[in-house]
């Protein structure tokens, strides 16, 4: 425990520190905001696939993504993470991208699955090469389809993403 | 009834019209030609000896490079009066078209919609004959032989085309950090 001279602050984490006795701890606005998004995910309802089958058993009671704070939402609007499993066609692509054009800020996009994340062994006239082609993928999972661990591992991996974002608050000039 | 006794009844019934009979582990194919295909559906359908009253599945085949003509249309069919089954194999030469079905199998109609998307083959008399699976404004019959499997180099499907010209555009608006 290291304990700073003048105020007596006490070092909880990297970037956080408490008063010792009052209650109180310091820390920037994005430490807050960054913990408050990645714990509470909430993905979009939204399977293509057999990708689909293992998402909804990480969401039922075995696996239980409830117990990470992601609840799967029923409308884009309330959604703020996208997982994109199984298999992208062409035709299906306007779709997927207008679930993701109505999500409001910040969205995040997991592509779930060999056939998301690179089309797989479909190099066929009707497949997406891979859906980060028109979104902007944070995590890939692979796998044909991945376990449910694997999808958990890959939220893992997307809350300390989020969880080292700066001042994504607002659109980039 | 025996399957080979009604491709020997459509033999007689229909002079010229049944190119070969072929029998393969208890199955029956009879391979027709394509003009009198209505007239066979009807009989088949309407005899009260046949009675195939359930159409089980319709498909295409494409036999390029292997034999004249190109094409074939596969008809599945099941009797659930008298239960008994055979397959009707009807060759279609490349840009003919092959009387529709529809009139006496209902279900007939997203099969040969299906089988038009695919290959290709224009199905006369059909009521909607638009393309089932693929994109309407799609190019080419991509389950064709000559059709490449990746999809043609040079002409990507136009509404994937779109996606990806949004995709570039809306990049303005996102909160976008990471690169």
């Amino acid at each position: 425990m290291i304990i700073d001279g003048a105020l007596g602050l006490v070092d909880v984490e990297e970037g956080i520190k408490a008063i010792p006795g009052a209650n109180t701890i310091i820390t920037t606005l994005d430490k807050v905001i960054n913990w408050g998004r990645k714990s509470s995910l909430w993905p979009v309802t939204f399977g293509l696939a057999c990708c689909a089958i293992e998402m909804m058993a990480a969401g039922s009671s075995h696996y239980d993504l409830d117990r990470l704070g992601i609840i799967f939402r029923g409308s884009p609007r309330q959604a703020d993470c996208m997982i994109v499993a199984g298999t992208v066609t062409k035709k299906m692509a306007p779709i997927v991208r207008k679930v993701y054009d109505q999500m409001p800020e910040p969205k995040y996009v997991i592509a779930m699955g060999s056939c998301a994340c690179t089309g797989n062994v479909y190099r066929t006239y009707s497949v997406v090469q891979g859906c980060d082609l028109f979104l902007p993928v944070d995590v890939y999972i692979p796998g044909c389809p991945p376990r449910p661990e694997a999808l958990f591992d890959g939220i893992i991996k997307l809350q300390a993403i989020i969880s080292k974002e700066r001042m994504r608050w607002s659109p980039l000039k | 009834m025996e399957p080979s006794k009604i491709a020997d009844t459509l033999n007689s019934e229909f002079q010229g019209e049944v190119i070969a009979v072929k029998e393969f582990r208890g199955q029956t194919g009879v391979t027709l030609k394509k003009d009198k295909i209505l007239q066979i559906a009807r009989c088949l359908h309407d005899t009260p000896e046949f009675m195939f009253d359930y159409l089980r599945d319709l498909c295409g085949v494409d036999y390029k490079k292997i034999k004249t003509p190109r094409f074939e249309v596969v008809y599945n069919l099941y009797s659930m009066t008298h239960r008994h089954t055979i397959r009707l194999n009807v060759q279609v030469p490349d840009k003919e078209p092959i009387q529709s079905v529809v009139s006496v199998w209902k279900t007939a109609d997203w099969h040969e919609r299906e089988c038009f998307d695919m290959y290709g083959i224009v199905f006369e008399g059909h009521p909607d004959l638009r393309r089932i699976l693929m994109p309407e404004d799609w190019d080419g019959h991509p389950l064709r032989k000559d059709y490449p499997t990746a999809g043609p180099e040079d002409g990507e499907w136009g509404g994937f085309k779109e996606v990806l010209r949004k995709s570039e555009d809306f990049k303005k608006f996102g909160w976008y950090n990471k690169k």
